[in-house]
């Protein structure tokens, strides 16, 4: 009952926040969802993405617009079941008991976020093994597939093609 | 500048429409529709547009051509693959790679072009009861796409995530061999999976298709083909809808003579199965096969920069060569490394994560396809229908494969080491990269073979129309004639009672091409005109 009743206080909190950091128009993700990503990006790309700073804003919101865009080229039905991953992990009750955490994610450190992701990722739970996966592969699909990642992987970009063909 | 050969057939006057875009409902009529244009259905709309008929290609994704082909996961992934490349099995257990977009995934492949292994056929022809199974049937039709495709062993020397394939297959006394490839005037850039930027790669978008267009042919791009109307025993007409905004969706209403259904392992059965055809049996959408594939990066003391060069130009079939009635073999590849391919594929995330992607120039991959529907314990997926009409894949991976790809890792582990690799990592959330093969090998022996641990990769779907001459356990019979609808044909991977143990797009072009020739003699006998 308590647990139940502090959660609600905490979802109604949650949903009232106003976004730390504006995104920009999505395609699918409503604004607490895309806050809810925007939130666990740091903790997945942890050691890729740039220090504090714009820099590192800047590259979160993109992990979001791909996130986005991915995930609305999903099949209806897996994009509804990420949607409603992404609804646990925003209302209280459900989020307390998938993550441990007790604060709104976007209040959580990157520690905590890493300790569920790593919790889900063992899990013998076929279902939290696969939001780990699919939450992991969104981001890190969105992060390395532009040209901001590529300078600290030291991949050159795709080649010019405006040179004299190759003999 | 690059001559863009799709924009100048546009320009000369293709019949090609964007059902994404139409302003209102359209009728069109033909001798045949072929719905899906890639290896099938590209191979079949030549044939038949040359043989003088009247033909109509149907296709779910874009016309995308050269001048748009970027070498970019960005944009290649969300234009040109099924869900932006992120395909899964219902369980999210196996990623799906497939194409969509006119070419279907001949589009977007990495060329490697293998005749059907004689192992195959065999088990084909003797267990299965397939007349037309041999390889002396078959070699005609291979030697002709062969020929139209431009199809040989890659002369240049490989790049180095393939050449550490060889090296290491040497090192350890296994044989390995250079992959045939369909390609004219390749410049060996790398970037296959994204688009041929200068349509070296022969795929059904720069050589078939064109040359049916040429040949009066209509192309019909951007439309989700949701059924066929059926009277009787016959197909009435195909109908699709624009796959653009469903608010401002238009309809498109087909008929003809004859249908062709090439839509893939996935979306012929899902075709079938929402046009309530016929199916007595139940064998509609049932074995279907993968390739269930499992991954090994190794980092090496030198760089590698697997994005360059020719994706797959050595395999290795050392542990397919043991019987089908036995544990299952693999065929060994190289896979090409690009940034998000790689970043997804690689387990863990956050540090370790970052770690792994820091070392992207020295990370050689190796990946293991695993031959699957030969065993009473492979028995296959199934591809059924959501609530929503759109198709899911049930594919259990059952402890026989799973078997496999333990085995599998350990082969791929002890050939980059043999080649020199400084540590070793199987794709799989549990492990760990290793310095030396015993430890590498140890690790691998304990994984916990789960799924969604383990990274499993399909780019090969297959069956779900079984080709067979007995209608109690097959779809189509041996020239792709569906057994209870009388003017329907099957020429794509779905007709493949097994799996194959070799990329399957020479196998589909060849079936393609034999069926194809067949149909369109038939349909000009029907008419009382003399085969062309």
């Amino acid at each position: 009952m308590g647990i139940a009743g502090a959660a609600v206080l905490l979802t109604v909190r949650a949903v009232e926040r106003p976004l730390a950091a504006p995104v920009g128009a999505m395609r699918v993700l409503d604004p607490a969802s895309a806050r809810i990503v925007a939130a666990l990006a740091p903790a997945v790309l942890a050691g890729a993405l740039p220090p504090a700073g714009a820099a590192h804003d800047e590259a979160v919101r993109r992990v979001v617009e791909g996130f986005d865009r991915t995930m609305s080229l999903l099949a209806p039905v897996v994009r509804d079941e990420i949607g409603e991953l992404l609804g646990l992990l925003r209302f209280g009750l459900s989020r307390v008991v998938l993550t441990g955490i007790w604060s709104p994610l976007d209040e959580a450190s990157p520690v905590e976020i890493a300790r569920f992701l790593a919790h889900w990722r063992a899990s013998r739970f076929d279902l939290l093994r696969a939001g780990y996966l699919g939450l992991v592969q969104l981001m890190v699909g969105a992060w390395y597939a532009q040209p901001a990642a590529w300078g600290a992987i030291g991949y050159p970009g795709p080649p010019a093609l405006d040179g004299p063909a190759p003999a | 500048m690059i001559p863009d050969p799709i924009r100048e057939g546009l320009a000369r006057g293709w019949k090609a429409i964007d059902a994404a875009s139409l302003a209102r409902d359209r009728e069109l009529e033909a001798d045949v529709v072929v719905i899906g244009s890639g290896a099938g259905g590209g191979v079949t709309a030549e044939i038949l547009a040359e043989a003088g008929l009247a033909v109509a290609i149907v296709e779910e994704g874009p016309l995308a051509s050269s001048s748009e082909f970027h070498m970019r996961e960005d944009t290649a992934y969300p234009r040109l693959y099924q869900e932006c490349a992120g395909r899964k099995t219902a369980d999210s257990a196996i990623t799906i790679l497939q194409g969509r977009c006119v070419g279907g995934s001949t589009t977007v492949n990495w060329t490697s072009s293998f005749r059907t292994p004689p192992r195959t056929l065999a088990h084909w022809h003797g267990a299965l009861g397939l007349r037309t199974a041999t390889e002396a049937a078959l070699a005609p039709w291979f030697e002709r796409m062969e020929e139209r495709l431009g199809i040989a062993p890659w002369a240049v020397p490989p790049n180095e995530n393939n050449d550490v394939l060889r090296r290491g297959c040497a090192a350890l006394g296994l044989r390995s061999g250079v992959v045939p490839r369909n390609v004219r005037g390749c410049w060996n850039l790398g970037y296959c999976g994204m688009g041929c930027p200068i349509n070296a790669k022969q795929s059904m978008l720069v050589t078939t298709i064109p040359a049916a267009l040429d040949r009066g042919a209509t192309l019909v791009h951007g439309a989700r083909v949701e059924r066929l109307r059926l009277a009787g025993d016959r197909v009435v007409a195909c109908e699709a809808y624009g796959a653009g905004d469903a608010a401002a969706r238009h309809r498109l209403r087909i008929r003809a003579r004859h249908f062709v259904l090439a839509a893939g392992a996935i979306g012929s059965p899902a075709i079938l199965l929402r046009s309530g055809a016929p199916d007595p049996n139940l064998a509609t959408g049932r074995r279907t096969f993968l390739h269930p594939t499992v991954a090994s990066a190794a980092t090496m003391p030198q760089p590698v920069e697997g994005y360059s060069g020719a994706p797959q130009s050595v395999y290795c079939d050392h542990f397919l060569d043991a019987p089908l009635d036995g544990p299952a073999g693999f065929k060994l590849e190289s896979a090409p490394v690009h940034p998000a391919l790689a970043a997804v594929t690689l387990p863990g995330f956050g540090e370790g994560h970052a770690r792994r992607m820091a070392a992207f120039p020295r990370m050689q991959v190796l990946i293991a396809l695993i031959r699957d529907g030969f065993h009473p314990d492979s028995p296959g997926g199934r591809v059924r229908l959501r609530s929503d009409g759109s198709p899911a894949l049930d594919y259990p991976i059952t402890p026989y494969l799973w078997d496999a790809a333990r085995r599998a890792w350990l082969a791929m582990a002890e050939i980059q080491f043999a080649a020199g690799a400084s540590e070793v990592l199987a794709l799989h959330e549990d492990a760990a990269p290793d310095l030396a093969w015993q430890l590498a090998r140890r690790r691998i022996e304990g994984l916990a073979l789960r799924p969604l641990a383990a990274r499993v990769m399909s780019a090969h779907v297959m069956g779900g129309c079984a080709m067979g001459p007995e209608p109690r356990s097959s779809v189509v019979d041996e020239v792709g004639r569906h057994h209870q609808l009388e003017n329907l044909s099957v020429h794509d991977g779905s007709i493949f009672p097994t799996s194959l143990g070799a990329n399957p797009q020479l196998t589909i072009y060849a079936l393609a091409a034999r069926l194809a020739t067949v149909l369109a003699a038939d349909l000009h006998g029907r008419r009382g005109r003399s085969p062309v």
